[in-house]
């Protein structure tokens, strides 16, 4: 997989301090489990941070090490010490996505918003950003949307064109809300995407505001 | 390699303390010596690897008394109560008393290990917003890490803060508080440059050695 469109750094390093809305880190999870330079790059951004808490120091108070002895003494011995994990992706879904979707792709909850596009808005627990899959049929645009700030979408199957470039599968797109874009699947495959918005999405042209509301875009 | 100067750990085990010995030993049956030989260089990673095969209290009470304060100040300065901030430095070290067996030291140093778990506490703490993380590489930590990568991945973070100080306080500010939350997202991206400008050199380093052994790891797949 040849990606050409990576994260930034502004949000690698909000995702390595924790700053990102869910919907975004979920976005983020995503793409560097499937780009090895944006994971050593955040890795990077760990290590600043890494160096930011060696230069702290503020007192534990007294007894504080048996206090967290006890703690470690009170857990049942299968959770005392847990082993290396393995999330696995299933299929084209990142594990990250598997998480949130419960499954591999079959899993997908699909819901129709015309034209032959489909969505799936994923459960998030913070409000005010939202994440949803989207499958675009080959040769479709999406429908003419603007959103009130951030958007940041990657590809995980097919490709489509914006105005100015190409995103293949592994590439992200950012977009901000001075952006009125009309991404166009290409030919030949099926367009799925996972996109982050700020804000609500607003549909311009496809659907009346109520019935967006209907649909949660 | 050796152009910055080592961190000065005000804490560093007291010589003489049954800990200075035990801890001696550790350094010298791994052939760390190189590490201990100023007194000051604590071999961490030696250390939590006594956690994860021996349970070894006094290597755990060691990296506590190093750790848990710096932990503390980070949630302090991310919004924390002193109380708050006090039981999660708790968790964070049972955590790492827990996950031994995941910490790789050929990517990271455990300064990094222990902050981003730090990082998972705050977020669970203050925010109550999820954190996916990325899928696990293919390969994990091996038992038997190569040393002279481990140590390249702790000299990493010892470069980067050598560099962190050595920035004009004003730029050093406003990287902490990216990393304590006090910047949104929108501010970050908008901090024209993020004054990464001047410790962009030793991030970069940082960098090529991940890459490079994200290559040569994928490679041997």
């Amino acid at each position: 997989m040849k990606i050409k469109h990576h994260l930034s750094d502004a949000v690698l390093m909000s995702y390595a301090s924790g700053d990102l809305p869910e919907a975004f880190n979920l976005v983020v999870a995503t793409h560097v489990s499937m780009c090895d330079e944006c994971r050593a790059r955040a890795e990077t951004f760990d290590a600043l941070g890494g160096a930011i808490i060696e230069d702290q120091f503020e007192e534990m108070a007294a007894g504080s090490l048996e206090a967290c002895m006890t703690k470690i003494d009170n857990l049942t011995s299968a959770d005392r010490t847990v082993a290396p994990t393995v999330r696995r992706a299933r299929g084209i879904l990142p594990a990250p996505l598997v998480d949130y979707v419960g499954g591999g792709l079959e899993s997908v909850r699909w819901r129709s918003v015309g034209m032959g596009v489909k969505q799936a808005i994923l459960k998030t627990s913070d409000g005010g950003s939202s994440v949803r899959l989207l499958s675009i049929p080959a040769g479709a645009a999406l429908p003419n949307h603007g959103h009130n700030g951030l958007e940041m979408t990657l590809v995980l199957q097919g490709a489509f064109r914006d105005a100015e470039d190409r995103f293949g599968p592994g590439d992200v797109e950012m977009a901000d809300d001075t952006m009125q874009h009309t991404p166009v699947a290409e030919a030949g495959e099926v367009c799925i995407c996972l996109a982050a918005t700020e804000g609500k999405l607003r549909f311009n042209a496809l659907l009346p505001r109520m019935v967006q509301s209907l649909f949660r875009i | 390699m050796f152009d910055v100067a080592p961190p000065q750990n005000s804490d560093a085990p007291q010589a003489g303390g049954a800990y200075a010995v035990a801890q001696t030993k550790v350094l010298l049956r791994k052939g760390m010596s190189r590490l201990a030989a100023d007194g000051e260089q604590v071999d961490w990673t030696a250390l939590v690897f006594r956690v994860r095969d021996h349970h070894d209290k006094a290597a755990f009470a060691a990296l506590f008394r190093h750790f848990a304060p710096r932990v503390k100040a980070f949630l302090m300065k991310s919004g924390a109560s002193e109380a708050l901030a006090e039981e999660c430095a708790q968790d964070v070290m049972a955590t790492l008393w827990q996950k031994a067996a995941q910490f790789d030291p050929t990517r990271a140093s455990v300064a990094t290990w222990v902050y981003t778990i730090a990082r998972n506490r705050r977020i669970d703490a203050l925010r109550k917003a999820r954190r996916p993380e990325p899928e696990d590489l293919t390969w994990g930590p091996e038992p038997e890490p190569d040393q002279a990568d481990a140590y390249e991945a702790q000299q990493d973070t010892e470069r980067l803060g050598a560099a962190l100080s050595q920035l004009p306080a004003k730029q050093r500010e406003l990287i902490e508080r990216a990393y304590y939350g006090d910047l949104t997202h929108s501010e970050i991206a908008a901090e024209t440059g993020l004054p990464l400008g001047t410790i962009k050199s030793r991030i970069r380093l940082a960098l090529d050695r991940l890459r490079h052994q994200m290559d040569t790891k994928a490679s041997q797949e």
